[in-house]
């Protein structure tokens, strides 16, 4: 197989990322975590450093040139996010920290402000931890019933099984992953929406992945709240996004409370600032934002069509070479997937397959992947996991099933 | 490609690893605790039975995890074999010095676990070693449960 696709030029997109230059204990750094956190593009780093060299100051307070400046410098990711997502309204976009802390944010203040008890919330059996402890802590704050829809053994969401928790109309939110960080597959978010509105229930989608890997339109998902990560997607730490109906915003009362969320403060009472500020208290990520916006545009300048196409070819390369493996099972078979790849060695522990495939250079994470109810559902402990990004080469894959092929060897 | 890991995978670590001797929960038992890895998912179950002077009598562990913890348990039931609760919490103390700086306090108490001396090499790894005698630690404190945190 041949690094070429058409109208993708990845020799020219891994020059922009500086990072994979560097040598592992001499040997060329084939890095296979990008799920965990991607790495970044020169762009990302020099908005980011131009901004702190050339243009910064706190921003939607200050009278001056500084101010001002990065203002509008930080807003445009907020311009930039929206459209990415095709949202209808810039206002629609909430920056927050990460993805775990939207989430956070939809629990506290969409599941204790709108959601009575009594409601339930249902949630798939595949979802990591950021999409399972926020409404277990409602659960037992607030008397919301907590449901677990049901997947596949090929690792799908069970849509009959899903319909069948929502039946009684009981279900105030449906929070599922729009793809999931272990096993690929990503979710149909349209039918899921529909089924959601069906019966009554708003519905959530943890884009962290999904966001990554192709075009997401929540106008055409017909979702309720969607939210993804900078960090997953070349940008920063430190900075994410929820995006929700403005309509829900505005009835959604504040989460944290402080500077920059209020309109009016006096010792009696406060008033709240317009959406989206009211969810945003305190100092934003000015400088993470700014990067955000630049991942952004790096990821719009290569193309969602180019981006999927690559990384379908990755994945169906590795699925082949992995399967092809004596002793090594892929974990997950869903049809529709992205660039992400779970796999288990008979003859060791994937903790046990990391460290050695580091020895040579190639980083995959291993572990529960921070998705323990889904690993007891597999019945599985643990599994290593291979994920590209667009940076990925079928190369860099040959070298992980190489490698493997002689930690095998290794533990004979 | 891994020789340099033979350190650490060295024949007595793979042969505990695959082959324990003391994985097996004890019937009678005095003490047990429960030792998680909250970050990878290990989880280790420790049984202690103690004589009438409060030394270890016997020792029995569960575990799922990789190699390393296995082996690391493995070796630590015959290290703590006739030993009192200060002492064990002395060579726990001492081991878990060993794993993260290879260097050891006591080289010579130490003698029978130094097979798990090359795990500070590898520090995402310590925790793997370090895990059964926090929970065998927790189990002689009378708690419950414990993390290697």
């Amino acid at each position: 197989m041949t690094d070429a696709l058409p109208g993708f030029d990845l020799a020219r997109i891994r020059a922009d990322f500086p990072i994979l230059a560097q040598k592992i204990r001499g040997k060329d750094l084939v890095f296979l975590d990008s799920a965990a956190s991607a790495q970044k593009p020169r762009q990302v780093i020099s908005a980011m450093v131009e901004c702190m060299e050339t243009q910064y100051a706190n921003v939607h307070r200050g009278l001056h040139w500084m101010s001002e400046r990065t203002t509008d410098a930080y807003e445009a990711a907020r311009v930039a996010a929206a459209r990415l997502l095709n949202a209808r309204e810039t206002s629609e976009i909430v920056f927050v920290r990460n993805s775990t802390e939207a989430l956070n944010l939809v629990a506290n203040s969409y599941g204790h402000g709108v959601l009575q008890p009594g409601q339930a919330v249902v949630v798939s059996a595949m979802e990591h931890h950021s999409n399972i402890v926020p409404w277990q802590m409602l659960r037992d704050a607030h008397g919301v019933e907590l449901r677990v829809a049901p997947i596949t053994d090929a690792g799908e969401l069970d849509l009959e099984g899903l319909e069948a928790l929502l039946a009684d109309r009981k279900v105030g939110l449906v929070s599922v992953t729009h793809m999931s960080n272990v096993l690929g597959t990503c979710t149909p978010a349209a039918r899921i929406a529909r089924l959601a509105h069906e019966y009554g229930a708003k519905v959530m989608f943890d884009g962290s992945q999904a966001v990554v890997h192709r075009r997401v339109d929540v106008q055409a998902i017909d979702a309720d709240f969607y939210c993804f990560t900078g960090h997953k997607l070349y940008g920063p730490t430190g900075i994410g996004v929820l995006w929700a109906r403005r309509e829900l915003l505005e009835a959604m009362p504040p989460w944290m409370g402080g500077g920059e969320m209020i309109s009016s403060v006096t010792w009696e009472r406060s008033r709240w600032a317009e959406v989206p500020h009211k969810f945003e208290a305190g100092t934003p990520a000015i400088v993470e934002g700014i990067g955000l916006r630049a991942a952004i545009e790096y990821v719009e300048s290569i193309g969602y069509d180019a981006i999927a196409a690559h990384e379908a070819a990755l994945v169906d390369h590795a699925l082949a070479r992995l399967s092809a493996l004596e002793g090594v099972t892929v974990i997950g078979r869903a049809q529709d997937r992205g660039g992400v790849v779970s796999f288990t060695l008979d003859r060791a522990h994937a903790h046990d397959v990391a460290t050695l495939l580091d020895r040579n250079g190639v980083a995959v994470r291993a572990g529960h992947h921070c998705a323990e109810p889904l690993m007891r559902r597999l019945g599985l402990d643990s599994t290593a996991r291979a994920s590209f990004g667009l940076y990925t080469t079928p190369g860099e894959i040959d070298v992980l099933a190489d490698t493997l092929a002689r930690v095998r060897e290794f533990f004979a | 490609m891994f020789e340099d890991v033979r350190d650490l995978y060295n024949a007595t670590i793979l042969d505990r690893g695959r082959k324990p001797r003391h994985m097996r929960r004890l019937e009678a038992f005095d003490r047990t605790a429960r030792g998680d890895n909250p970050m990878c998912g290990d989880r280790v179950q420790v049984w202690v039975k103690q004589d009438s002077d409060s030394t270890i009598a016997a020792t029995g562990f569960e575990a799922r995890g990789c190699e390393i913890s296995k082996a690391s348990a493995d070796l630590m039931v015959e290290a703590v074999r006739g030993l009192r609760a200060e002492d064990v919490t002395a060579l726990a103390n001492d081991f878990e010095t060993m794993a993260r700086t290879g260097t050891c306090p006591d080289c010579a108490a130490l003698a029978a676990l130094m097979p798990l001396a090359s795990v500070h090499e590898f520090p995402s790894r310590v925790k793997c070693a370090t895990l059964p005698w926090r929970a065998l630690l927790a189990a002689l404190e009378g708690k419950g449960e414990t993390t290697s945190e």
